[in-house]
């Protein structure tokens, strides 16, 4: 009994200690290095309103050169070249297997991204204006949430298009989930599927913004 | 300063790793291999015929709705000549003079679609070449001796969209017909669609050739379910006797049929034993329908059977042997071989599991021998001589090769694009070449000269001589090749003057003293002769309204030596061959003066071939 209660004693202290030191982590003010890094971090998500998110495309005899498919954060958006248009490529194809047309009305996405991108640009300038440790993590448990959250988004678009599939189609194939990253062969096309220069510059920002976390992880 | 260094070393690994991680992801965007441009020498000496020398094969594409034949020499590829036939074809005269005009029989075009070699005892005899018309219901013949369409038979009553049409049956005793769209018959009777199953018909029919002049008879058809009849070929050896056509649609649906004719896993091939449908017409078994005999199958059991068959097969092919049936179903990945020996065992025991309109219905799974994963689409299969197949796959855009008995899939090419028909040498009769396979496609994109939106239709020429197919050569073909057939060259003969001595044309003259302008009434005719380098005779005098008729004769003897007669402005052109006679009729309608010259260059003095029409107007 003793025991137990001077340990119970013993764990309050530590647990008190813990939240101090946390507290005093959150309070802690950042350097110009952690801020200069921060600036970058929101000049870095610039390239995610320009570049394309997500690609895939779509290779198959008829098409060597293959259908290409760009996810931008607000739109979507098929290869173009001057005697084809690939978005429409694919939507023809898709309705064979009885699948809904890919239209960028349809992805909600397109709306509320571009929307979450520019809050956290925000709020990380907040961060760097206001020069505390407790917004930058802020910043960061957001984004991270942000990120899960979208990818999660994503694959429940592929599983929802190759899931829901007309019964009345003419040719019809075991309900699928397009690849989200990697390889996947689905009937007489090779499907690939990888981020582009978008989701770098969300990986960069992630990283300058644990930079700016790092650089100023100890007071002074 | 220790504490500094560490950091930025830390710093660095970062951005090393960020880096790194990007490389890697880029890494990953991996893109197929283009295939390498290996073996083209090789495929070049292959498909090489040197300056002077001959092919080795006569190519026969079906023209789709050109209405064309278009012969090509292999392995060259090289485009030879067009033969027209169900469209006026300006080049040869053909369609502007009264003999093929009469057999055009008013229409302007037909949709060529698939030709068929005659045949003795199941191989080529290189005597005629049958070819069907999916949009007006004809089938025509052209004679090999000088790749003339000499026939055309139709409309064929209450045939309704001849696609699955022109297979010869082994000693060409019959042409294969049938209806692709079925419509309420007697054609030209009405009934609304909404009674599409019950009251629109179908057909199957042979068409009866005469095995010494080749003249087309209808011989009998058969009243069939409202189904889409595709394709067909004839039984051979084990199944000779037998006629077999593909169906779509046994959904007996209207409407979108791409939706509604593709709900059922299972449609149709029609089996016909052609022996039954003679007995039953002989015995007086039949009903006429639309002037012609047809075979109700509810009154005449033993003429037709239906075999369950995958997904709306296109392609019906039998094996060399005759021993195997391979029916293509186009929206499976599957090929299904049916084996003739268990048919004709099923349909001894009665072993049926139902009927359609009283037509009795096989069991899939007792005819079945197997069903071969070849691939997306499948839809035509072609043979050669050691017992492999070849089916083309559309969705695929390949061509499978497979093993008969084993029903191993042993090596598979891609074509560009979207392949439909194949055609081997021979790769539809007893005993295949299997030395050559052209493979028929439907998209050329980017393989090509660009020529605009219009693209030409793409002929690829594989080799099959060895385990590996092998990619030759790239042809193209204006629209639009359905199927083709190959002949070794050495089978045909073909002439090339008709001798004076064939000519039985009562209006042929062969002397300039003979050549005349007269008239009766308002009747003009002119007896005239092409030679180079002149018409005799030169002018012909006649009245506004006169019906003139001009009896052409090219009286050189001489191969390649043609004569063509354009008259300006009364839209005629006709092309006599070296000892030919045709006949022109107009009515000289518009007065004036009108010159008519040579058309197909013969000579020196080709420009100086012409003479004049001279009407004199009505006072």
């Amino acid at each position: 009994m003793m025991s137990t209660n001077e340990e119970g004693t013993k764990d309050k202290k530590t647990v008190k200690q813990f939240l101090k030191k946390e507290t005093a982590f959150f309070e802690l003010p950042l350097s110009i290095k952690s801020r200069v890094a921060l600036l970058l971090a929101v000049a870095s998500l610039i390239p995610a309103f320009l570049f394309p998110l997500w690609n895939m495309s779509f290779y198959s005899n008829q098409y060597t050169d293959g259908l290409q498919m760009h996810i931008y954060v607000y739109q979507l958006e098929g290869g173009k070249t001057h005697d084809r248009d690939d978005l429409r490529e694919i939507n023809s194809l898709n309705h064979y297997i009885g699948m809904r047309p890919l239209l960028e009305s349809d992805f909600s996405e397109f709306g509320w991204i571009p929307f979450a991108i520019g809050g956290l640009m925000l709020l990380t300038l907040r961060a760097a204006v206001l020069g505390k440790m407790s917004n930058v993590v802020d910043v960061f448990v957001l984004f991270t949430y942000f990120g899960l959250y979208s990818l999660w988004s994503f694959y429940h678009r592929l599983y929802t298009y190759g899931h829901n599939l007309d019964p009345l189609a003419a040719i019809k194939v075991k309900p699928f989930t397009p690849p989200v990253f990697g390889e996947k062969v689905i009937a007489n096309f090779t499907v690939y599927s990888y981020p582009d220069i978008a989701s770098y510059a969300l990986f960069a920002f992630s990283f300058l913004v644990l930079l700016g976390i790092f650089l100023s992880r100890k007071s002074k | 300063m220790k504490t500094k260094r560490t950091q930025w070393t830390w710093i660095s690994i970062g951005i090393l790793f960020v880096f790194a991680i990007s490389l890697v992801l880029m890494s990953c965007r991996q893109k197929p291999k283009v295939a390498a441009r290996a073996g083209a020498a090789e495929a070049a000496i292959a498909t090489y015929v040197a300056p002077g020398d001959l092919d080795e094969y006569y190519l026969f594409y079906s023209g789709g709705h050109s209405g064309q034949i278009f012969v090509a020499g292999m392995p060259s590829m090289r485009h030879l000549a067009t033969i027209p036939v169900f469209s006026p074809y300006p080049s040869t005269g053909y369609g502007f003079d009264k003999e093929t005009k009469a057999m055009l029989g008013g229409f302007n075009w037909g949709d060529a679609h698939h030709p068929s070699l005659s045949e003795t005892n199941g191989d080529y005899d290189g005597r005629w070449l049958f070819v069907s018309d999916n949009a007006n219901n004809r089938m025509a013949r052209i004679d090999l001796r000088d790749f003339k369409t000499k026939q055309i038979l139709g409309p064929i009553s209450n045939v309704s969209g001849n696609h699955c049409s022109s297979f010869v049956t082994p000693n060409t005793e019959y042409v294969l017909a049938g209806s692709r769209f079925s419509v309420p018959l007697p054609k030209g009777s009405y009934s609304g669609i909404e009674n599409y199953a019950t009251t629109y018909k179908g057909i199957v029919a042979g068409i009866k050739v005469d095995p010494n002049t080749g003249e087309m008879n209808l011989g009998w058809e058969v009243m069939m379910p409202p189904f889409d009849y595709d394709l067909g070929d004839a039984g051979k050896g084990v199944s000779d006797g037998w006629g077999f056509w593909s169906s779509y649609n046994s959904e007996r649906a209207t409407g979108k049929l791409e939706v509604t004719a593709t709900q059922k896993d299972r449609d149709y091939i029609a089996a016909v034993n052609w022996h039954a449908a003679e007995k039953a017409i002989a015995d007086g078994n039949f009903k006429m329908v639309g002037g012609t005999k047809v075979i109700d199958p509810k009154d005449a059991p033993g003429v037709v059977y239906l075999i369950p068959c995958g997904k709306s097969p296109h392609g019906v092919d039998v094996s060399p042997d005759g021993k195997y049936i391979v029916g293509s179903g186009k929206l499976a990945s599957i090929t299904t071989v049916f084996n003739m020996e268990k048919v004709l065992t099923a349909i001894q025991n009665k072993d049926f599991k139902g009927d359609e309109d009283g037509i009795p219905v096989l069991n899939y799974d007792h005819v079945k021998d197997a069903e071969v994963n070849v691939g997306l689409g499948p839809l035509h299969t072609q043979f050669d001589d050691k017992g492999f197949a070849y089916t083309s796959l559309f969705v695929e855009s390949a061509i499978a090769k497979w093993k008969l008995g084993t029903w191993e899939v042993v090596d598979k090419i891609p074509v560009t694009y979207n392949i439909g028909h194949l055609a081997a040498a021979g790769g539809d009769t007893m005993h295949p070449d299997g030395r050559y396979l052209v493979a028929l496609n439907k998209l050329s994109h980017g393989r090509h000269l660009n020529v605009g939106p219009s693209q030409p239709e793409s002929s690829q020429l594989i080799d099959i001589t060895g385990e590996k197919m092998r990619l030759l050569y790239d042809a193209f073909t204006e629209p639009e090749p359905h199927y083709a057939q190959v002949i070794k060259a050495d089978k045909l003969h073909p002439i090339e003057v008709y001798t004076k001595e064939e000519n039985k044309d009562p209006n042929a003259i062969w002397d300039v003293k003979d050549a005349s302008v007269k008239a009766t009434g308002s009747d003009v005719t002119v007896k005239m002769l092409a030679v180079r380098s002149s018409f005799e005779p030169n002018k012909i005098e006649v009245n506004q309204g006169d019906r003139v008729t001009i009896y052409l004769t090219n009286i050189e003897q001489t191969t390649d030596e043609l004569h063509g007669l354009g008259l300006s402005e009364y839209n005629i052109n006709v092309v006599v061959d070296p000892g030919e006679t045709k006949t022109i009729e107009f009515v000289a309608d518009k007065p004036g003066v009108y010159p008519y010259y040579c058309t197909n260059f013969c000579s020196a003095l080709h420009q100086e071939m012409q003479g004049y029409l001279l009407v004199k107007p009505k006072s």
